[in-house]
């Protein structure tokens, strides 16, 4: 198990010697540049220099400890070497789920591109490309009872929580089938059925909303002395959120009354435009939970059996009431912010580095160096998936768009919220009303 | 004849009934905010909760406005029926983003999958030399917000009513106290009720001029009437009370009656839910008005410290008394 395992966990200690071996350019198990910073002139601050290692003073003060600390392991390349059947770190049906969620979110999000530039879909359209393994690593451990709350670049996450493509893509091109009736759209994904808290344009704020779903489990627990598993949440956010002030006091909300939440960074080094390293003081994020006490790790996101094995940790904790965990995945978004960014800023180098760790080609490698699955087997989920996606966008095309009636419905989920009219009855008992065609 | 029981009480301990028992009869409805459990609450709208009904469901937060009404969505979208304090109202102008994006819409960005029965209360208003950042009123600034219900309570009566709609209603409703009013003394009905949150309140029927007005300003209005009936006027008061959506009805048959309107409020003039109201009267009682529909607003100045400063940026009743004299002409 320890072979292809790679958790680097934050014991929260200070050391100033500590140093932490590169997981980027120069490849695992490189130590050259501890900023990552040696091929790209764009990354600044490093200070690094070919075959240094740059020192690394921790945070000042006094840490508590974390609530648990797993052994840090030395990072070795996914890549190769066939393992022991007892060190194999999937069972074939798990992977074979894993390999087709992760293929029906990078076909999903390649079609909504074609889509986008067919004039199906508008406005602001987040790709996931190359983060599939963060979705599939983390949701796939959940149940449909868990909560999970994301940001704009939220389809995959939808998909892997098990909304359907179709509800998905409906919600895309606006129909009044899609999830959300048509009236959310790309950044705003909900599903009550599947426990898909949203979908959020701002940065930051769906946080607090997987914060207060890990509060109502806890309530039903302590207060109305619920029993059984006790449902977690999850927020998926970006390493830019990971300044911002709803993330702080989430963290510290959380561990302060050991919530079932775990705090997922999808760090892909880039805020649209600006590069993580030009907007942040200290770039380990995952180093910050210590801070409020929470136990944390930094994980390969580029691997979905590394990221799996840190979520499983995670979950467990959370379920058995041992509080948050803050998880920092090192990836990568292949297309640009939007469909609409024009993606120059990012280096080329850097774009091949990580289109060399592709997720789903990786996983496909272990699976078939360790004869999980044969070829035949992923040939067949990738010509399902395509279905699935074709049929996705059929159901669309075919769905209607919403009726003028539509526009005031779900405005209060009690329409006495629109008052009382001059004519002395509530606006929602006029027959019209619905229509739109009455004063509001 | 069976006698109505009453008990008199103040509005903060109005409040603290009409919360208490919706506490005791939906296991949901819990409390989260600063110093609400071990403290009481700022204005002890919560007092003696906490060893009641235990920390969890009197929730003391740290100081994160922002974050804690988003934890309050999150939980009432996940079956919880929160109220969130805000320690002054003005404190969640740091919530903005939650109540606005979240609270207000997501209901409807989500198809209608999500219901956010939250309550959002605490005091506001102009105060004694407070200074300005806890003189505000926030009304003006979340009334254009969709999807959220306003209300602002005016007396022991109808605090207990509105608190225990508002935290009934599956809307989002923020309930506006105003911090000079806690101390309000009054009889109310043993006998358990609730007030609509829709609907306006008659406070003094009359025939001369329609004068609307909400929280305490409405105190500042029947003071001035007393003056105004010395002098002949006939002036009908409703206590808007429904600040979100307006009462229309009730304001639409008072205009009927007696065709002329003074707004007076304390909200700032720009923006203000008087804007709001004249606009709304206008629009559908035009016909009905025979003279332009005056407004009383707070001055658009940042609250001064100093008195007699502080007194000029309301509304007097004196000058009541002077814009009905002018609406209405000399008597």
């Amino acid at each position: 198990m320890a072979a292809l395992s790679s958790l680097r966990v934050a014991v929260p200690q200070l050391d100033s010697r500590r140093t932490l071996p590169c997981s980027h350019f120069g490849g695992a198990g490189c130590e050259k540049a501890f900023f990552r910073c040696q091929s790209s002139k764009l990354l600044l601050g490093a200070g690094c220099v070919a075959g240094e290692k740059a020192p690394r003073v921790a945070g000042g003060g006094n840490v508590r400890a974390a609530v648990s600390a797993s052994k840090a392991v030395t990072e070795k390349p996914n890549s190769g070497s066939k393992s022991d059947k007892a060190d194999l770190l999937v069972t074939k049906d798990e992977g074979l789920e894993l390999y087709e969620d992760m293929v029906l979110g990078r076909s999903f999000e390649d079609m909504c591109a074609q889509m986008y530039y067919r004039g199906k879909m508008f406005g602001f359209v987040h790709l996931y490309n190359g983060q599939e393994a963060v979705s599939t690593g983390f949701i796939k451990l959940l149940k449909q009872t868990d909560f999970v709350t994301s940001t704009y670049r939220d389809h995959v996450h939808a998909l892997s929580k098990g909304v359907p493509a179709r509800q998905v893509m409906a919600e895309l091109f606006g129909k009044s089938t899609g999830c959300c009736r048509g009236q959310g759209g790309s950044m705003h994904m909900f599903s009550a059925e599947h426990g898909l808290l949203g979908g959020f344009a701002f940065i930051g704020e769906g946080i607090p909303v997987a914060v207060g779903a890990a509060f109502t489990s806890k309530y039903k627990r302590e207060v109305l002395k619920e029993e059984g598993d006790m449902p977690v949440s999850i927020a998926f956010f970006g390493d830019g959120t990971a300044n911002n002030g709803q993330f702080f006091e989430c963290l510290n909300m959380a561990q302060l009354w050991k919530l079932p939440v775990i705090f997922v960074v999808e760090n892909n080094l880039w805020a649209i435009g600006m590069s993580h390293y030009r907007s942040t003081s200290d770039p380990e994020i995952w180093k910050k939970g210590p801070a409020f006490g929470m136990a944390s790790a930094h994980v390969d996101g580029m691997d979905v059996l590394k990221v799996r094995e840190v979520a499983k940790e995670a979950v467990e904790r959370a379920r058995r009431g041992d509080g948050p965990t803050l998880i920092e995945c090192e990836t990568y978004r292949f297309r640009g912010h939007s469909l609409a960014d024009p993606d120059e800023l990012r280096a080329p180098a850097e774009k091949a580095h990580y289109a060399a760790r592709d997720p789903i080609v990786a996983l496909k490698k272990y699976l078939l160096d360790n004869e999980i699955a044969t070829e035949a087997e992923l040939k067949s989920i990738e010509k399902k998936i395509d279905e699935v996606v074709e049929d996705a966008v059929e159901f669309a095309d075919a769905s209607p768009l919403p009726g003028r009636s539509q526009l005031l419905e779900n405005v209060f989920a009690d329409p006495k919220g629109f008052g009382i009219g001059p004519d002395g009855r509530y606006r929602c008992e006029d027959p019209g009303f619905t229509a739109g065609t009455a004063q509001v | 004849m069976p006698r109505l029981l009453r008990h008199e009480l103040l509005m903060f301990e109005a409040l603290r009934e009409g919360l208490g028992e919706e506490m005791e009869r939906d296991p949901n409805v819990c409390v989260i905010g600063e110093d609400v459990g071990d403290y009481g609450g700022s204005y002890k709208v919560t007092k003696g909760f906490s060893e009641k009904f235990g920390s969890w469901r009197v929730l003391d937060t740290p100081i994160a406005e922002n974050s804690f009404t988003g934890m309050a969505i999150g939980a009432a979208m996940t079956g919880l029926r929160p109220v969130v304090e805000g320690m002054n109202m003005g404190f969640l102008l740091l919530a903005y983003n939650q109540i606005a994006n979240n609270c207000g819409m997501l209901h409807y960005t989500s198809g209608g999958q999500f219901t956010i029965p939250v309550v959002i209360r605490g005091p506001g208003g102009v105060g004694r030399q407070l200074g300005a950042e806890h003189s505000q009123r926030l009304e003006s600034y979340f009334q254009s917000v969709p999807g959220l219900q306003m209300v602002a309570c005016s007396t022991p009566y109808n605090a207990k009513g509105l608190m225990k709609a508002a935290i009934r209603c599956e809307n989002p409703v923020i309930l506006y106290e105003h911090v000079l009013l806690y101390n309000l003394k009054e009889k109310i009905p043993d006998e358990e009720y609730t007030c609509c949150l829709e609907e306006a309140e008659m406070v003094r029927p009359g025939t001369d001029i329609t004068i609307l007005t909400y929280s305490r300003m409405r105190y500042h209005v029947t003071q001035a009437a007393k003056t105004l009936v010395d002098r002949g006027y006939d002036p009908e008061i409703i206590d808007i009370r429904s600040l979100k959506p307006f009462d229309m009805y009730t304001i639409g048959e008072s205009v009927k009656k007696t065709h002329r309107v003074l707004i007076v409020e304390e909200c700032m003039r720009t923006g203000g839910i008087g804007a709001s109201l004249r606009s709304a009267i206008m629009e559908s009682f035009w016909d009905e008005l025979d003279g332009p529909i005056g407004c009383l607003s707070s001055q658009d100045v940042p609250t001064p410290y100093s008195g007699p400063l502080e007194e000029l940026t309301v509304v007097q009743p004196h000058q009541i008394v002077t814009a009905v004299e002018n609406l209405c002409g000399k008597k």
